[in-house]
């Protein structure tokens, strides 16, 4: 052991502690000696390599999180444009037709913000790969956005009084702003549910394990965001289909939620009940009952529903946010990929199956 | 689309006109010095720049931390104890009684291996604590997760079977580095200068990025090979530690190396990535370890998240008619 005149500013040494028979060197916690480092990560009770995380977080920003929740907003707006326009609701279908533009347009510039290379952003639609979803939601984002933008242009110049330039090109508008409808309907379920897909097909542990119930979240999410938001922005005698939407994807958000949580990992699904994504799902199971609630008693008022509406809004909005965090953090962690693996293991290997596992003795 | 999961041949099922053999690292981390120069051959090679600001992550020799966008080897260091030791010889052994995995007829590998059981399990000439160190690297799966979730087709099936980015086509969407089951690639987003020749640039005009915002990764020296060349990293290792040749040859070397340290009473050797029937249908570089694959900071039952993608689109076409149908009832059920 050397002396320095430094010495004195070292911090006290741990007192040892001494094995049996006296061997040394014992772990990475027994540094009483002072000659070898102290370690700076305390140990954990499963084995990781100094703690750090064996998968890396999807590097999305919030961009990501904000998108999941505009895209579901758009869905479901288009569903009920498509609703307005067949059922001659006018003011719904002209308030749902411009909320799934808005919302689309918005979730879309966030995507491409986030993306490393943005000029890039047309590479996405460089090839069509089915074992990607972010390639196959990319060709869904098209086709809904094309969907969409046609029947909101439409109304934009009814609105208007046709002063938008548009000469001969408003007869073409107006004979394909139906069909469009239909367009951006048809292709609003996939593009509230593959973002579900998109998360659920990663190596990050929250969200793998949830694969099986994240789309069913997703869609009741939607549908309750975009009801909430035609519940504020359409009078009471138009945004019935929307009060029924809005109950109809509480229940469905509810239910899926728990029952998700009650089939996933239970290690894995830890994250969904801690810091601040636990609270923000806490608070959004709060918000989509009081919202829920709001819309069966009272939905009928406009104020009422235009509050009730608000708090659907914000419930999706930390749905989307807290499973995103969730998953975020369980990357971060290596205990969540470790865990659920080793108890996984375990298991096959309590049941006899032997032959798959990555670790083999020859 | 290809096989999603289980045993297949990568090199032929990317259909290229010139089919070469696949090629693979087999990575011995028994006789691993941690010197840490593949580490260096390969950020020479390949124009990585630096990550990190130098600092010293404080727990062990190695302050490289992990694989990384700029780091495509990283040599893993641990120090243990007696107890660990055990543990490790143990967990090697009841590996071995388990009679795990059987590849071939199941009569030839019954007799393959040496039955541990009675093996003498006192260490040879073994003090009572240990270094670990292991030259960790991409893996070049055979079911690749980042490169089935590539929007862009960025990433590549190369003909020697490898997963290569195409760094003008990455967008950077990083969907990738979620879908690796080993936290292998990364996007490099970073603005850490890249390493100035001389002293004198170290403080005039940073030199550019290369690559940044786009995923990168190991390319098991994409261009090396094309040209019949060692990687960097294997070339550099002066312990032949890192070895590199045909996956098959590789799997075979990594057998008999793992039988020779049974025989030695070395219960704690171990492979990994060596059965084509785990989870991600085999990995392209094989490992011997000495520890269960944790301890390295390695995955220890890695699945591509691929395998289950079509049970999630099925799924998810299940909550498409979910909510068509809730938005009907909404519009044709009472109470409006």
């Amino acid at each position: 052991m050397t002396h320095s005149e430094f010495d004195s500013f070292r911090p006290p040494e741990p007192t040892r502690r001494r094995r049996p028979a006296g061997k040394r060197g014992t772990g990475r916690r027994d540094s009483g000696d002072g000659s070898r480092e102290m370690p700076m990560v305390p140990e954990p009770e499963f084995t990781s390599y100094y703690g750090r995380p064996v998968v890396k977080p999807a590097p999305w920003g919030d961009e990501v999180a904000a998108y999941l929740f505009l895209g579901g907003v758009a869905a479901g707006s288009a569903l009920l444009g498509l609703g307005g326009q067949l059922t001659r609701r006018p003011t719904l279908r002209r308030n749902a037709r411009l909320s799934a533009l808005t919302a689309v347009s918005l979730g879309a510039v966030a995507l491409v913000k986030d993306l490393g290379r943005p000029e890039r952003f047309l590479n996405m639609l460089r090839t069509i790969k089915v074992t990607s979803p972010m390639s196959v939601g990319s060709w869904i984002l098209s086709a809904f956005s094309v969907g969409a933008a046609v029947p909101a242009v439409a109304e934009i110049d009814r609105m208007s009084g046709a002063r938008l330039p548009l000469g001969p090109l408003r007869t073409v508008l107006q004979t394909v702003e139906g069909p469009a409808g239909f367009g951006a309907a048809f292709f609003a379920g996939p593009l509230a549910a593959y973002t579900a897909v998109l998360l659920g097909d990663t190596a990050t542990p929250t969200w793998n394990a949830a694969h099986e119930e994240l789309p069913f979240v997703f869609v009741s999410s939607a549908a309750l965001a975009s009801a909430g938001l035609a519940m504020i922005t359409t009078p009471v005698h138009e945004a019935g289909p929307a009060r029924n939407l809005a109950i109809l994807g509480v229940v469905g958000d509810v239910v899926a939620m728990r029952v998700m949580e009650h089939r996933m990992d239970p290690v894995a699904a830890e994250p969904l009940h801690q810091g601040k994504a636990g609270a923000m799902l806490k608070w959004s199971e709060r918000l989509a009952a009081a919202g829920g609630l709001g819309t069966l008693l009272g939905g009928r008022n406009r104020a009422v529903a235009a509050a009730s509406g608000l708090a659907l809004l914000a419930a999706s909005a930390l749905t989307r946010f807290g499973v995103f965090e969730a998953g975020q953090s369980s990357a971060r962690d290596p205990r969540y990929t470790i865990e659920p693996q080793k108890n996984r293991l375990a298991a096959r290997r309590a049941a006899g199956i032997t032959g798959d596992s990555i670790t083999t003795a020859r | 689309m290809g096989q999603l999961s289980g045993p297949t041949d990568p090199t032929a099922d990317a259909h290229w006109e010139h089919q070469q053999p696949r090629k693979g690292f087999f990575t011995d981390t028994s006789v691993c010095i941690g010197c840490k120069a593949c580490e260096v051959a390969c950020k020479e090679w390949n124009h990585n720049p630096r990550d990190g600001n130098l600092e010293l992550l404080g727990s062990s020799y190695d302050n490289t931390g992990s694989l990384g966008a700029s780091t495509w080897r990283h040599v893993a260091f641990i120090e243990q104890g007696q107890d660990r030791i055990t543990e490790a010889r143990e967990s090697g052994r009841a590996l071995v009684n388990l009679g795990m995995p059987r590849i071939g007829p199941p009569g030839a590998a019954a007799t393959a291996g040496p039955d541990l059981a009675q093996v003498d399990t006192t260490p040879p000439d073994t003090a009572d604590f240990r270094w670990l160190m292991s030259s960790d690297v991409c893996k070049h799966c055979t079911h690749a997760g980042c490169l089935d979730v590539c929007p862009t087709g960025a990433l590549f099936r190369t003909e020697f079977g490898t997963v290569v980015v195409q760094d003008d086509v990455c967008n950077g969407c990083g969907t990738c580095v979620a879908g690796c089951p080993f936290g292998v690639i990364e996007r490099r987003s970073d603005g850490m200068v890249a390493v100035a020749a001389q002293r004198e640039e170290q403080h005039a005009e940073h030199a550019a990025v290369p690559n940044a915002g786009v995923a990168q990764k190991c390319t098991l020296c994409y261009d090396r090979l094309v040209a019949d060349e060692t990687p960097a990293c294997a070339k550099a290792c002066p312990t032949t530690s890192i070895k590199f040749g045909n996956h098959d040859d590789m799997v075979e070397t990594a057998r008999e190396r793992v039988a020779g340290l049974h025989a030695q009473g070395l219960t704690e050797a171990r492979l990994y990535g060596a059965n084509e029937l785990d989870g991600v249908g085999g990995t392209g570089s094989v490992f011997l370890l000495l520890d269960e694959p944790e301890v390295y900071g390695l995955p220890p039952d890695p699945r591509v998240p691929t395998a289950d993608l079509p049970r999630m689109y099925r799924r998810a076409g299940m909550a498409v008619a979910g909510m068509v149908a809730a938005a009907a009832v909404a519009f044709l059920g009472g109470r409006a």
